[in-house]
């Protein structure tokens, strides 16, 4: 059953030294999967419980941008992919990219979201140098999308073979615009503006605070990331700035009030995402127990020294000052039933006509494979988690006549770690899957050993051009099928080694 | 009704408008006295309406790249510029702080 929250405990455990407790936080108990109240700590320590919400901006994968005509792409020279609307030049206008919109209606649906066929443009005002209009067009009041649900997965301990579904509520989803980029030359005291990036359109998903760890905000974030992927909405890839998570962070004792949180920045991956909120998660526990306050404020994670430290530049609350865009009237859409008749369907998104081709999301994927293959569930988890590694598996089983749970076998345990040792993705795979099948081939019909099919491997990985075949018979690894020599051959063993042999007939 | 020197206080560091000298503050009452007679208006089952645009339909463009491309000219307007980047102070320039009682308003 899916539990939603975790239920997950931490406490201080004490490390009696020499002068007195010396506080050293850690997880005590691994978050409960199973849901309801989790055992108490030895320690006696009143529990804490963290919690933790995430707000996700991913960047639309579309060739224009938001309100703008000019181009979307990752690393131009600057202020080159500049209109005059996005450096905010008076007379300019915003037009709605109709891209954009199809893509936050996917990703709605995606997520189980109720699509609002009226939604609303905002306002939202703040100074800074990357946001040329001292405002950013969002929709605070109507968004497009709202009250949905993320399911993902976590594995109970370290070997997968225990997985566990996990959901976390979805608030709403909303377009906005992204800003620009600022390079902060401490050096000469000034910051180097980019425009390109102002302009961009954003999918904004809000998380309801139903997590309380960094693995699950890790595993939350992977599976909305590989949705994406697959819907092709957004690229997300995090080191590109196409996926950017927000943390809110707070602790609280069971029973009591929910407790300040606070706000954490600058997270490039998501490895660091579990750290990061792993790490304000421990500072808040110290803190409070040390008799502190917890701040409402916004801090940075320092990925070198694997700390969050308070923002710069943040000063108390702000207010943004929403007011309706006064430019763009509601942004409406259509199913099946409102459909206008007489339309030009240039003009008009169907919610139903999205519905209907939206591709296999992640979890369907993995069911289909579980079943088609007779593969376990966490294979399923693996081979979707590697970008090729699926296809690559069914490339193997297409031309082999090995049963694709052994195939399974070879392509996570042998292939993968092989890529992973390397640092190669499957696509830069020197093994293809052909050759691995003609391998896998030799080994099924028996003409050599599996500690063989090993070593072939190892040359293979060479990619000297060789193929298996040519390998098995340069190194003489072939199984040896003839009765008359293979007793020759024992013979020969037993021959030479008396002692033994009498002490074995004499048991 | 005046408006109170802590809202002014506000309304100056958000929107950075400084309302100048006494004369400057009598007009903004002015106009919000002025604006307050909307509330004359029996508005009783009335959707709010945020745009004359309302019942237009919003145009949607195909995504096509269409612009952009213009970096001298954009960059041309700009007095300071370091390779093609626009140049800015640092940071938010943080107001100064203010001792209480004290506004930006001169002879006030």
């Amino acid at each position: 059953a899916a539990a939603r929250g975790c239920g997950g405990v931490w406490c201080r455990a004490w490390q009696r030294g020499t002068g007195g407790p010396a506080p050293r936080g850690h997880r005590a108990i691994a978050c409960n999967a199973r849901g309801g109240a989790p055992p108490f700590p030895a320690c006696n320590l009143a529990p804490w419980v963290p919690v933790v919400g995430l707000e996700i901006h991913a960047q639309i994968s579309s060739n224009s941008k938001l309100f703008s005509g000019s181009q979307v792409q990752f690393a131009a020279p600057p202020n080159s992919l500049v209109s005059f609307f996005d450096a905010s030049l008076p007379g300019t206008l915003p037009v709605l990219n109709r891209r954009c919109v199809e893509a936050a209606v996917m990703t709605g649906l995606a997520l189980n979201c109720s699509i609002n066929k009226k939604s609303l443009f905002d306002r939202k005002h703040y100074f800074y140098a990357d946001l040329p209009a001292g405002y950013q067009i969002t929709q605070q009041r109507v968004p497009i999308a709202v009250n949905g649900s993320l399911s993902y997965s976590l594995c109970t301990d370290n070997k997968m073979s225990q997985m566990v579904t996990k959901t976390v509520r979805i608030k709403q989803i909303q377009l906005e615009q992204d800003s620009g980029k600022s390079l902060h030359d401490d050096t000469r005291s000034q910051t180097l503006v980019d425009l390109n990036r102002a302009g961009v359109g954003l999918m904004e998903v809000v998380m309801e605070p139903d997590m309380c760890c960094g693995e699950e905000a890790a595993a939350a974030v992977r599976e909305l990331q590989l949705i994406l992927q697959t819907l092709g909405s957004s690229k997300a890839v995090m080191a590109e700035g196409q996926l950017r998570v927000d943390a809110n962070v707070s602790v609280h004792h069971p029973g009591e009030p929910y407790g300040v949180r606070t706000e954490v920045k600058n997270i490039n991956s998501i490895r660091f995402l579990a750290k990061a909120i792993d790490y304000e998660i421990q500072r808040q526990i110290e803190e409070l127990e040390n008799g502190g306050t917890i701040l409402n404020e916004t801090r940075a994670f320092d990925s070198k020294l694997g700390c969050t430290v308070p923002m710069r530049d943040k000063e108390g609350k702000q207010d943004y000052r929403f007011m309706p865009e006064p430019n763009l009237p509601p942004l409406i859409l259509y199913d099946a039933k409102s459909l206008p008749a007489n339309v030009n369907h240039q003009q008009v998104v169907n919610i139903d006509w999205i519905h209907e081709r939206l591709p296999d999301l992640p979890r369907v994927k993995r069911e289909k494979l579980v079943e088609q293959y007779g593969i376990l569930p966490e294979h399923s988890f693996t081979l979707l988690n590697e970008d090729g590694l699926t296809e690559f598996f069914e490339n193997v089983v297409k031309q082999t006549q090995m049963k694709p749970r052994k195939v399974i076998g070879w392509i996570l345990n042998d292939l993968l770690s092989y890529l992973k040792e390397h640092s190669l993705t499957v696509k830069e795979s020197p093994v293809s899957s052909s050759l691995l099948a003609d391998l896998l081939n030799l080994l099924e019909k028996k003409e050599i050993s599996s500690t063989a099919a090993k070593q072939v491997l190892a040359e293979l990985w060479k990619g000297k051009g060789k193929t298996p075949l040519q390998i098995v018979k340069e190194k003489k690894l072939e199984l040896i099928q003839d009765q008359k020599e293979l007793e020759q051959i024992c013979q020969a063993v037993i021959d030479g080694q008396e002692n033994e042999v009498i002490m074995v007939v004499l048991g | 009704q005046p408006v109170a020197a802590e809202l002014l206080a506000h309304l100056e560091r958000l929107a950075l408008v400084d309302f100048r000298d006494a004369e400057g503050v009598v007009r903004l009452q002015r106009v919000i006295q002025f604006a307050d007679r909307l509330h004359e208006v029996n508005t009783d089952g009335v959707e709010p309406m945020d745009s004359v645009l309302e019942d237009r339909c919003l145009y949607l463009r195909e995504d096509d790249v269409t612009e952009g491309n213009c970096a001298k000219e954009l960059l041309g307007n700009a007095r300071e510029k370091v390779e093609e980047y626009f140049v800015a102070p640092p940071g938010n320039i943080p107001l100064p702080k203010l001792e209480e009682g004290e506004t930006f308003l001169q002879g006030s």
